[in-house]
């Protein structure tokens, strides 16, 4: 089959983040990703099926992963040679159309009883992803055993696989991971009745936060910020009430929440309440959806959320270095929103993350958020592309199978 | 003309160019340009040259205080001991650029207060009358003042700025028969006479205007800053014309049946802006009259600000005190006081000019009435080009309907975040969303007016109010309804975009990007502005 593998390989990690850092994208021409013709591995167990994927999405966890910028702290929980992909629609060999939730949890692992977490359906916490029968891998894409979207095959557990409505397109159908995503993190964060709620960046998680938020929860304003002007066309079209620019967020919220603001600037006395520039609030947003995970989001963050209010990660952080005084100091909540499992509705129900997803996705089509398509044999383009999006007036990228000859392969 | 002076100043000029025209000097912020306009369809107008001022100003201020005009008593006999005395005089805004001392009002002030205690008055207070402004820094009040009345007064808490935001400090006096609520400062309006000391730069000063918005605030100023006002001011320049001066007209007339007594004193300055002699001379000069020397200090002075940071050029250019000389002062009741004012305004600014002209094009100097030792932003350059110039007529616009305006200023993106903190969020917010007049008062001039950040600004700070930037951009309304197209020449080409303009890289594609608009082989007219002019289109 033929698949695109990441091995571990720490000189071509080191080149990756070199020409990640010079490029958008620069990491998957001389990093560990590499393509490759192989076999596919022998089923990790009987309830484990065959997908052939027809679409599978490009994260901006993958990117961190080919471009050299992913965390040491996922070295234990990873197995290598690994092919990634997890944003998956795909066919069964009965030709049934599934998208994979690919977390590994309990059950794919065949761990019996399982953790206290995935007994309460929030497989996203699972204590167990290092255990079991299969190698370390924090979802399917990182574990060497079930190999990965990016390719022309792989293994998924039975309990991994939700059926795409006929009515619903690839294209819908492989925005419907990172949708449920969007969906766990409006729902983490707990955002009040008639609150405010700040997401920074429109890339496609912050896109998709957004919808979710509209969907789920009736905050007074929901503010996005957004880089280029797709995205920002994007972010009002799904819900955002104001759009501002990332360096413009701070004055943004002020204005919006009716806070004062302080200067960090000040030389005189009382001239950092005087001097009409925007360093922090003394109020803020209830709540701050951070979908970029930087050290500059994180301090944006900071900056902008009142007193005791919350701020939620979803983008991914790797190793940042900031000032957490302010976090200190007026009592934020930082909370992470790693994935997704089961949902804690606002009138006391529950439901699947993927179900919600699914529902948000034909609700405010979401299909149209993949913008393009590449074969495998030009993943660097796609990872460049990919890497670039928001400038590039794209939003997700997707890895198209479904013209490969080696996905028709018995 | 050893001293650059002519016997008899020459007045204002429309040159008609030919292709032996020398190239004209632009004013483009903290630089200059210098312009080859095409010949054959070109014309500059170019301002008089300084009136002479009057031989002694002091002798002239006190005749006048002596001598009113219209329906007033002489000043001395206004004034008893135990009264409650309140000069009012107007703010940093007036006038541009600031000018060497003594200031006028400095002048005016003491002679007042010379005869106040003459009359035994002692209690008295000074307001600088900045209705929204910013409030004036010590420095630039005792500038204003000068130092032995700022001495004498604000240790004592006497000599303050208004403040149109203390709930204890404004009061409602009434309404005008068009339902504009007219709100003043209460000690001004609990004194038994109040003294309104006038720079009159340009013929929109003065009048009812300085107490019913110098000393005003919101409650008031939303009835004529607004963009109805803006629309129907044809132009703010000129009163008969101006909805604008029509609504303070009617609110100086509550005032006045609320029992406000005010004694009006207006004074008039020559256009000596740059100098006759000096590094600037040459800016108030017409470009084939300059000497070698002219010729050899402007181009030293170009080469100077092409490597001058920008910070510095502003630095320099602040430093920049101009010798104007009064050449009128004229005291008493409101409106007549205001009809001579007018008149010496108009001795020295109108210039006839014959028809109107298809682009009209400007260079925007450094300074505004609004970033006086501050900086011009974008917002601001569209108020001083939309609003202050364009309106600089009388009679017609200066530009056809569906004409063209072309700019020529920097228009950094660039804020003063102490001065102008509201100004930031304008651009950011409103003028991304729209840069429609009417629309941005609907959707966002409420909200911007009271928020109570900016009001802590304007109150405690040097910052202009949070409604301001919206007024400047009313200040703009008349003309963009005019116009068909505004082109800015040399700016940042963001900022020139989010202010609905286009950018051009030089006035020729300026002028050709306008012939989109109103044809080939259009006529061209530049107003060679400052020192100050009008034009009196027929």
């Amino acid at each position: 089959m033929k698949a695109l593998e990441f091995h571990r390989n720490i000189p071509r990690f080191a080149a990756a983040r070199l020409a990640g850092s010079v490029t958008p994208g620069g990491g998957a021409g001389v990093g560990p990703l590499k393509l490759a013709d192989i076999d596919q591995p022998a089923p990790p167990g009987s309830d484990w099926v065959r997908v052939r994927p027809r679409l599978a999405g490009i994260c901006g966890s993958d990117l961190a992963t080919v471009n050299g910028r992913s965390a040491r702290y996922f070295e234990p929980l990873v197995s290598f040679p690994f092919i990634p992909g997890h944003e998956v629609v795909g066919d069964l060999d009965d030709d049934t159309r599934v998208v994979l939730e690919p977390v590994l949890g309990c059950v794919s692992r065949n761990i019996t009883p399982t953790c206290a977490p995935c007994g309460d359906g929030h497989l996203g916490n699972c204590e167990h992803v290092t255990f079991g029968d299969l190698e370390p891998g924090i979802q399917t894409g990182s574990c060497h055993d079930t190999g990965g979207g990016w390719s022309t095959a792989f293994w998924a557990h039975s309990s991994q696989l939700h059926t795409v409505p006929d009515d619903l397109s690839d294209e819908a159908a492989v925005i419907v991971e990172p949708a449920a995503c969007g969906v766990h993190a409006a729902l983490m964060a707990n955002v009040p009745e008639d609150g405010t709620v700040v997401v920074l960046g429109s890339g496609t998680l912050g896109l998709l936060t957004l919808a979710a938020l509209r969907a789920h929860t009736n905050p007074r304003t929901i503010l996005a910020t957004a880089r280029y002007p797709e995205q920002r066309h994007m972010a009002a079209t799904l819900g955002a009430d104001m759009v501002a620019a990332p360096d413009e967020v701070r004055r943004a919220v002020r204005r919006v929440t009716g806070s004062r603001a302080v200067s960090q600037a000040g030389t005189q006395p009382r001239s950092h309440t005087h001097a009409g520039s925007v360093d922090r609030l003394s109020g803020g947003a209830d709540v701050v959806i951070d979908c970029v995970g930087s050290a500059d989001s994180l301090t944006d963050a900071m900056a902008i959320t009142r007193p005791r209010g919350r701020i939620v990660l979803v983008g991914m952080p790797a190793t940042v270095s900031l000032e957490l005084t302010p976090l200190w100091h007026r009592e934020l909540e930082l909370v992470g929103a790693y994935t997704y499992g089961t949902e804690l509705l606002a009138d006391g129900t529950t439901a699947r993350t993927f179900d919600l997803a699914f529902d948000l996705v034909r609700r405010f089509d979401l299909g149209n958020l993949v913008s393009a398509t590449y074969p495998l044999d030009r993943y660097q383009d796609a990872i460049q592309h990919a890497s670039s999006a928001g400038g590039r007036g794209a939003v997700k990228i997707a890895f198209d199978l479904r013209d490969e000859k080696e996905r028709y392969r018995q | 003309m050893s001293n650059g002076r002519h016997l008899a100043p020459r007045p204002g000029f429309v040159l008609d160019v030919d292709k032996n025209s020398p190239p004209i000097v632009f004013h483009h912020g903290e630089g200059f340009r210098l312009e080859k306009l095409p010949a054959g369809r070109s014309r500059v107008i170019y301002p008089a040259e300084p009136l002479e001022g009057l031989p002694d100003p002091d002798g002239a201020i006190r005749h006048a205080l002596l001598n009113p005009i219209g329906d007033s008593d002489p000043l001395p006999a206004l004034l008893r001991p135990n009264m409650k005395l309140t000069i009012a005089f107007d703010d940093i805004s007036l006038p541009l650029p600031p000018m060497r001392r003594p200031d006028i009002r400095q002048r005016v002030i003491e002679a007042v207060l010379d005869i106040a205690a003459e009359a035994g008055v002692d209690d008295v207070h000074l307001i600088a009358a900045l209705a929204l402004h910013r409030r004036m820094t010590e420095d630039e009040l005792r500038h204003a003042v000068g130092d032995r009345v700022y001495d004498a007064f604000a240790p004592k808490g006497l000599l303050y700025n208004h403040d149109a935001e203390d709930p204890d400090g404004m009061v409602v006096l009434g309404e005008t028969p068009h339902g504009e609520a007219v709100q003043f400062n209460k000690r001004a309006a609990e004194s038994d006479l109040v003294i309104y000391v006038n720079i009159n730069l340009v013929a929109m000063d003065g009048g009812h205007k300085s107490t019913a918005t110098g000393l005003t605030g919101y409650t008031s100023l939303r009835h004529n800053h607004n963009v109805h006002t803006m629309l129907n001011s044809t132009s703010f320049m000129d009163r008969d014309k101006s909805a604008l001066h029509a609504s303070n007209w009617r609110m100086g007339k509550v005032l006045r049946d609320a029992g406000v007594k005010i004694f009006q004193i207006e004074t008039t300055v020559n256009n000596d802006t740059f100098g006759r002699e000096g590094p600037l001379s040459m800016l108030q000069k017409r470009e084939w009259e300059w000497s070698g020397r002219d010729r050899a200090s402007f181009l030293a002075m170009q080469q100077g600000l092409k490597v001058m940071p920008t910070n510095l050029k502003r630095k320099a250019f602040s430093t920049w005190l101009a010798p104007y000389e009064m050449t009128s002062v004229q005291a008493g009741e409101v409106e007549a006081v205001h009809e001579v004012t007018t008149a010496n305004v108009y001795r020295q600014h109108l210039v006839p000019v014959e028809g109107q002209t298809d682009i009209l094009t400007m260079g925007l100097p450094y300074i505004c009435p609004y970033n006086v030792n501050s900086i011009m932003n974008p917002i601001l350059v569209m108020c001083l080009g939309l609003g202050y110039f364009f309106n600089l007529y009388r009679g017609r616009p200066l530009v056809r309907e569906g004409g063209v305006v072309i700019i020529s200023h920097p228009t950094p993106w660039e804020f003063n975040p102490v001065h102008h903190p509201s100004y930031i969020d304008f651009f950011e917010e409103v003028l991304a969303d729209t840069t429609d007049p009417g629309e941005i008062e609907k959707k966002y001039e409420k909200r911007f007016a009271e928020d109570e950040w900016y009001i802590h600004l304007y109150r405690n700070s040097y910052a202009y109010h949070g409604v301001h930037p919206f007024y400047m951009w009313y200040w703009g309304a008349h003309a963009l309804s005019h116009v068909g197209r505004v082109i800015i020449v040399g700016g940042d080409t963001r900022a020139v975009r989010r202010l609905g303009f286009q950018p051009a890289s030089t006035l020729a594609d300026a002028l050709e990007m306008a012939g989109d608009v109103v044809g080939p082989q259009p006529t061209i007219t530049h107003l060679k502005n400052p020192p100050l002019l009008m034009a009196d289109v027929t």
